[in-house]
């Protein structure tokens, strides 16, 4: 960790700033629009299951 | 015939269903942890390449991203297969599950590689038989989704999609060898060849960790999906409602 002497010098990234931070941003950002998608995916899923069950009368009893 | 049983249980929705809902979060949370120290090792820990400078700590999500494009093109094609030849729906359910994780990645690896490749080759894309074969792969997927929402029937949707997965395969050689088969802007393997890997371990390390990582993000998306393509599946299916009501989501 000592090749960095300050937070500004890391965030310059040795001049690569403008190309290295997107890349990384894009990636975490397609990871986490990603896993929103899946997880909003089973809600919506479970919730139209569980909606048609109940209109089968199953979901009584 | 003891060893068929475990393909057959593959086969099982509500096996499925279940086993995947136990193994997600373990997958998620590995993920997490591998991915968060992947990034740390390799934005921070490592030293700069001696050529490259800090540009090339882009490998960080770039190699990762390709890898799981291509591991995700490889198990939906896998899948599609399966599914064609054994009918087996869970199977097609798999393949469709995993498409989209594939596809957008496949773009971060195309998009990474542009913003890697304008500083060090000085063009931000070269038609060279690298860039050109993942272009494809990305083209692939889109082609599998469009054709399978193309279709409002599930069974053909299912099945047609999977002709196209499985003769797009033939593409996940070409882009691994075509650094070797044709003259390419882009390097050779750095990790994925037979001798030793050309890296100190400062370097390595986070790397393998975050190619760790994207898999096991890939297992999670694949389980959660999976989870919410059986349930749109099995509508009125018996077990559905005692799964579902027992509060086992």
């Amino acid at each position: 960790m000592n090749q960095w002497a300050s937070l500004g010098e890391w965030l310059a990234m040795g001049g690569y700033a403008a190309y290295v931070w997107p890349s990384i941003g894009l990636a975490i950002g397609t990871l986490v629009v990603n896993m929103m998608m899946a997880r909003r995916r089973h809600a919506a899923a479970l919730q139209r299951a569980l909606r048609r069950l109940a209109i089968d009368g199953y979901g009584e009893a | 015939m003891a060893t068929w049983t475990w393909f057959h249980k593959l086969g099982s929705p509500p096996h499925v269903y279940r086993i995947a809902g136990r193994f997600a979060p373990w997958f998620g949370w590995g993920a997490l942890l591998c991915i968060v120290y992947g990034l740390f090792g390799g934005l921070v820990l490592a030293p700069p390449d001696y050529q490259q400078k800090d540009a090339f700590r882009i490998i960080y999500v770039h190699a990762p991203a390709a890898w799981l494009s291509l591991s995700c093109y490889t198990t939906m094609a896998v899948a599609a297969f399966v599914g064609l030849v054994w009918r087996m729906k869970i199977a097609h359910a798999a393949a469709a599950a995993i498409a989209p994780v594939g596809a957008s990645f496949a773009f971060v690896c195309l998009a990474t590689g542009s913003l890697w490749g304008r500083p060090m080759w000085g063009t931000w894309w070269e038609w060279d038989a690298r860039l050109t074969s993942q272009l494809i792969l990305l083209f692939l997927y889109l082609g599998y989704m469009a054709l399978r929402s193309a279709h409002d029937d599930l069974q053909r949707a299912d099945r047609s999609s999977a002709v196209l997965a499985i003769v797009g395969v033939v593409n996940v050689p070409i882009i691994h060898y075509s650094v070797y088969w044709w003259n390419s802007l882009h390097q050779g393997a750095t990790v994925m060849k037979a001798d030793r890997p050309s890296m100190p371990s400062e370097m390595l390390v986070p790397l393998l960790v975050m190619f760790l990582g994207f898999t096991l993000f890939q297992l999670w998306v694949l389980c959660t999906r999976l989870r919410a393509e059986i349930l749109e599946r099995e509508r009125n299916a018996r077990w559905l409602q005692e799964q579902i009501r027992d509060g086992a989501r």
